[in-house]
């Protein structure tokens, strides 16, 4: 549906550095278009970051995180390669999964 | 007649969604926020209600934000903490219209250090909460928005 997330994992010492770009148009759902009518809400609401099956993130986003929705965290425990998998779920049902290893 | 029925549910859901956040605020539930309760937060006092009461301010909690943010529909935000066992951590714009803006759920080995990108309607306080065993501790900062954050 949406364009693929980026996200770029990086290790440094034993931390891990993630840097997702999430591609989505996120609308509140106050906003007026130019007829004055409200764009309905459509936001992602949910994100979950895993890495080796473990969870290593949860976020809980509302419409007011802004558009194409830029996220990075930081955790311990992985190596060079393993693979960070980034999953989002939105207000309307749709979600999408991407994966990136780290380098 | 249809409106009448969808204002009556409508009603229910809200009553339903407040009534569930005052039990999982009193039984102190892993997460205190659920989705639901996002959108029904229109203020400060809300928010904190929602993540489970009033923070203590600590400088061992950063939130990482501009002093000027030239577009309000793009302002970085961080937030960070250095006390141990930090397992929640909120996102709070103060004078948006649904100030609970994000949360995050941080496991154990997790570090306690996220950063994200908000909108901001107009120059504000924006405060970072965490919840690190169990204790609610904050911090705050003054972001000035020259240009509003949904394009007014």
């Amino acid at each position: 549906m949406a364009d693929p997330m980026r996200i770029r994992a990086a290790l440094a010492g034993d931390e891990t550095t993630v840097r997702v770009l999430m591609s989505h148009p996120m609308e509140p759902g106050t906003r007026k278009d130019a007829s004055g009518a409200l764009i309905p809400a459509h936001y992602i609401k949910d994100v979950e970051a895993t890495v080796n099956g473990k969870s290593v993130l949860k976020a809980m986003f509302s419409g007011s995180v802004s558009q194409n929705p830029f996220l990075s965290f930081k955790f311990k425990g992985a190596a060079k390669g393993d693979k960070v998998t980034v999953k989002w779920t939105d207000s309307k049902g749709d979600s999408r999964t991407d994966e990136a290893a780290i380098a | 007649m249809n409106t009448t029925r969808r204002d009556a549910l409508k009603t229910t859901g809200a009553l339903a969604t407040l009534v569930s956040l005052g039990i999982i605020t009193q039984s102190q539930a892993n997460a205190a926020v659920t989705h639901d309760s996002f959108h029904s937060i229109k203020s400060l006092e809300d928010a904190l209600k929602a993540i489970g009461g009033q923070p203590a301010s600590n400088d061992q909690v950063s939130v990482v934000a501009p002093d000027i943010a030239e577009n309000g529909a793009v302002v970085p935000v961080g937030a960070s903490s250095k006390l141990p066992n930090t397992t929640e951590m909120y996102l709070i714009v103060e004078k948006n219209p649904t100030p609970l803006s994000c949360a995050f759920m941080i496991p154990a080995g997790t570090a306690a250090d996220v950063q994200t990108r908000l909108k901001m309607g107009q120059s504000t306080n924006v405060i970072a909460v965490v919840k690190a065993d169990g204790k609610l501790y904050s911090a705050t900062k003054e972001t000035k928005v020259t240009l509003g954050g949904c394009g007014g």
